[in-house]
């Protein structure tokens, strides 16, 4: 509750003094769903794991109306996100930024899937190259006296 | 009395499991049937002890004796009976104990089998169940006691002990703190025992798959005495998995059912393993392949089965789920790289001799898709644990937090996805051992073709978007695929003349195992439907209405009429709205959406109202009001198209699951002619 109460308060703080000065010019006021669909991409630090356009919580209500001010103050979808990034850190959007040590999440699972796809392609080849277990038997001094005997029958 | 009763059976369980360990590994030792025995008899009175343990907890949840630090913490006066009961696994402590308690019936049952073939098996069956039911017992009693009671000193202070401490007296709060109001829910009640149910079961395979590294046998009995032990873990974590989407899409109002949450993952991961090892075992059965990477994915399933109640427990990502936070984060970290670490260490020792002979011989063969699938499920889940611990291993290693949300996920597993169900739709037209590309062409040409129309159809009928028409004609071609093979079955059969229902009939019953997957693949393409059609389709809009204006999205519009407050018995402050929904502006019926208010924890709930129809769900929330009056209030709208369709698919894929499990009576009679052998007895005449 009381990092609640200091989310709030500082939403309530950043609601009042960092929001651009365009805001203040006035501008046509954006839509719920204007709102809905930036507020889909972006995760308020309290409420982990839910995005912001569903949690019902009043300090993610303010976020939503700091958006709405922000677009009405002329910010483009972008520049939104950056605004959140630059206020409340990389971890309120949905995916982590490129760069840096996040390249990792975009590149390590393309490469692991390769890495296996070319695995079980060399697994496969291989044991298709194996030599045949029955050209090996028929090495045998058992194997052949039975191939001998069937002939035979079969004759 | 009662919590000292359920402390009595909880520490007396913990040291039978000890016991039994030890006792497991003197009799392997000394090659001592009586000590295994003992052993034996240690794991089965494990069970009455944590039944005795369990309900002394139910009890005191009951009675609300709110002495005891869980209840208050869990229970309230305002809840009715059926949820202070289910709080059993409501919280930290309790859900520990509940864990135990089925781990002990588990491994009970386990005990109750015919060992006379597997002899040798037994004592390590015991030592990995005990050693799993042990450490899990430790954590209750040493670090999340659900019967620690409150105490008051003379000063005031409350502090918690399990008896009375010199100069204390007992505090007993007038209320306890309730359920989290997340957990008070139908769903909710049943989701946390299926998926428990799902974890334990399958620590047997586990245990059997160690029996067989440690003891050296590399047939693959192991397999065969565990395939329904394994398809009964998968199919309760299976109807968990369900059963948790549906509580999403009623409870939490996203609007959908699966929100890629870190404890959803968790959850997530070992059904991917299972049903990777599910199919992987079909092949070591049939060609006495892949020996090494059946143990290896049972050994992953199992440790992914105490990662994920490690997730859920620890806290140690927080999530909707991570209701609680302790202190065991830490153990659980350790047990789990000591089980892996000795279970690799095992494997690696057996490496040499668990090497096949047998040689794939075709690239299309179906041992050789099998093995294409498992590369796409571990894949899969190579993405999902990557997705759980890169924001962990962000902070740890550079200190900065990041969210992995579900647009990663999505797009991450979108193609092995499809992948999956292309390989759906081949692989059962493919043979054992030789199959090439014109014998596996010749058998796919007519269900493709078919596909290949349904999909001209939809495109016809204005799908435009390449995704959903690339999903959906994959998933025309694999229900074409998994039709024509139970038609071509049952016409084999109709040759011996018997008619077409019969001969269905007869086709399933002689092999559940076959055709309990095929219905598997059904119900898994009917809940692929139903995703496409959400995650393709959806529409969504938001607005504020004043009494009699209209919300419209699709061709559905929600006209707001009336806005009631009021206190609900159980402590709740609703406010309810009441709102129509039209279809093409003809009245369809009324909705309820709501906002709970949990006066106890001071936490909201949005329920959604919900029409659901084959066809489309609306769900409408109910976002903001204005205080007093209702004159007017903000809805949020989806039209979630086929979303019944992946419940439908959800039944069905457990129908298929409860078919291949079924006990196959010529199985039976193949087991009861091995028993007879064994005891010396003579066959009894067939």
């Amino acid at each position: 509750m009381k990092r609640l109460a200091l989310l709030i308060a500082l939403l309530v703080l950043s609601g009042a003094g960092a929001t651009p000065a365009a805001a203040q010019e006035g501008g046509p006021t954006p839509s719920p769903d204007e709102v809905n669909a930036i507020a889909k991409n972006l995760y308020c630090p309290v409420c982990a794991n839910v995005p912001l356009d569903v949690c019902g919580t009043a300090a993610c209500a303010q976020w939503r109306q700091q958006i709405a001010d922000l677009l009405a103050a002329g910010y483009s979808q972008q520049q939104v996100y950056d605004y959140f990034v630059q206020q409340y850190g990389p971890s309120v959007l949905a995916a982590p930024p490129p760069g840096g040590f996040n390249w990792l999440i975009y590149l390590l699972p393309p490469a692991i899937v390769l890495l296996g796809g070319f695995l079980v392609w060399r697994s496969l080849t291989a044991w298709k190259r194996k030599p045949r277990l029955k050209a090996k038997l028929c090495n045998t001094k058992f194997a052949k006296k039975i191939e001998d005997e069937l002939k035979a029958r079969r004759s | 009395m009662i919590a000292d009763l359920g402390f009595f059976g909880l520490l007396t369980a913990f040291l039978l499991a000890l016991y039994g360990c030890a006792a497991a590994l003197y009799g392997h030792w000394q090659r001592s049937p009586r000590w295994v025995a003992s052993a034996r008899a240690a794991t089965l009175l494990t069970f009455p002890l944590l039944t005795l343990s369990a309900l002394s907890l139910v009890y005191s949840l009951i009675d609300l004796d709110f002495q005891i630090e869980y209840v208050a913490s869990v229970t309230s006066r305002s809840m009715p009976l059926y949820l202070r009961a289910t709080a059993l696994w409501g919280g930290q402590a309790g859900s520990l104990l509940f864990w135990s308690w089925l781990m002990s019936a588990f491994a009970a049952a386990v005990m109750l089998r015919d060992w006379r073939r597997d002899r040798d098996f037994q004592p390590w069956v015991i030592l990995v169940c005990l050693a799993t039911l042990a450490f899990f017992l430790a954590m209750v009693l040493f670090f999340e006691n659900p019967f620690v009671r409150l105490w008051q000193g003379i000063t005031g202070t409350v502090w918690t002990a399990l008896w009375q401490p010199g100069g204390a007296l007992p505090y007993i709060p007038r209320d306890g703190n309730g359920l989290n109001p997340l957990l008070r829910h139908p769903g909710m009640i049943i989701h946390p025992p299926m998926l428990y149910l799902g974890f334990v079961s399958f620590v047997i395979p586990f245990a059997f798959a160690i029996a067989a590294l440690v003891t050296g046998r590399s047939d693959d009995r192991w397999i065969r005495v565990t395939r329904r032990w394994t398809l009964v873990a998968w199919l309760f974590l299976s109807l968990g998995l369900l059963l948790g989407s549906r509580w999403a899409y009623d409870v939490l109002g996203w609007g959908g059912y699966w929100g890629w949450d870190p404890v959803e993952i968790a959850a997530f991961m070992p059904w991917l393993t299972g049903t990777a090892f599910l199919h992987s075992v079909m092949i070591q059965e049939k060609r006495g392949l892949f020996k090494h990477w059946n143990l290896l994915l049972v050994i992953l399933t199992y440790d992914l089965v105490i990662f994920g109640t490690f997730l859920t427990r620890s806290g140690v990502l927080s999530s909707v789920h991570a209701f609680a936070q302790s202190a065991i984060g830490p153990l659980f970290f350790l047990f789990i790289s000591v089980t892996l670490a000795v279970s690799l260490a095992l494997l690696s020792r057996r490496w040499q001799a668990l090497k096949s002979d047998v040689e794939m011989t075709s690239l299309l063969s179906r041992e050789a898709l099998f093995l294409l699938n498992n590369f796409l499920f571990v894949s899969i889940l190579v993405i999902c644990f990557l997705g759980v611990i890169f924001p962990l291993a962000s902070e740890i290693l550079t200190g900065q937090q990041i969210t992995v949300g579900p647009i990663y996920y999505e797009s991450a597993t979108r193609p092995l996805w499809a992948a999956l169900l292309l390989l759906m739709g081949v692989a059962p037209l493919s043979a054992w051992r030789a199959s090439t590309a014109r014998t596996l062409g010749r058998a796919i040409w007519k269900p493709l073709l078919g596909s290949v129309l349904v999909a001209a159809i939809m495109l016809l009928n204005g799908i435009r978007q390449p995704g959903a028409l690339l999903g959906l004609w994959l998933c025309a071609y694999v229900v074409l695929v998994t039709s024509y093979e139970f038609w071509r079955g049952a016409q084999a059969r109709q040759a011996k003349g018997e008619n077409f229902a019969l001969a269905l009939w007869r086709l399933v019953a002689r092999n559940r195992r076959r055709y309990g997957g095929y219905i598997i693949h059904v119900g898994v393409v009917l809940i692929a439907i139903g995703i496409i059609g959400i995650e393709f389709f959806q529409q969504e809009t938001q607005g504020r209405l004043a009494i009699g204006e209209q919300l419209q999205a699709s061709d559905y519009a929600i006209e707001y009429v009336s806005l009631a407050e009021f206190q609900s018995a159980d402590g709740r402050l609703v406010d309810r709205a009441v709102v129509n929904v039209y279809r093409d502006g003809v009245f369809v019926r009324e909705l309820y959406p709501r906002q709970d208010f949990y006066m106890e924890s001071q936490q909201p709930m949005t329920i959604p109202g919900l029409h659901s129809t084959w066809e489309t769900d609306v769900y409408v929330l109910l976002v903001s009001w204005e205080p007093i009056t209702g004159g007017s209030a903000t809805f949020k709208m989806y039209v979630n198209p086929l979303v019944s369709w992946v419940w439908l698919g959800g039944f069905v894929f457990i129908v298929g699951t409860l078919v291949a499990a079924w006990p196959n009576r010529e199985m039976q009679a193949v087991e009861l002619q091995a028993r007879s052998r064994a005891r010396g007895l003579p066959l009894k005449a067939r």
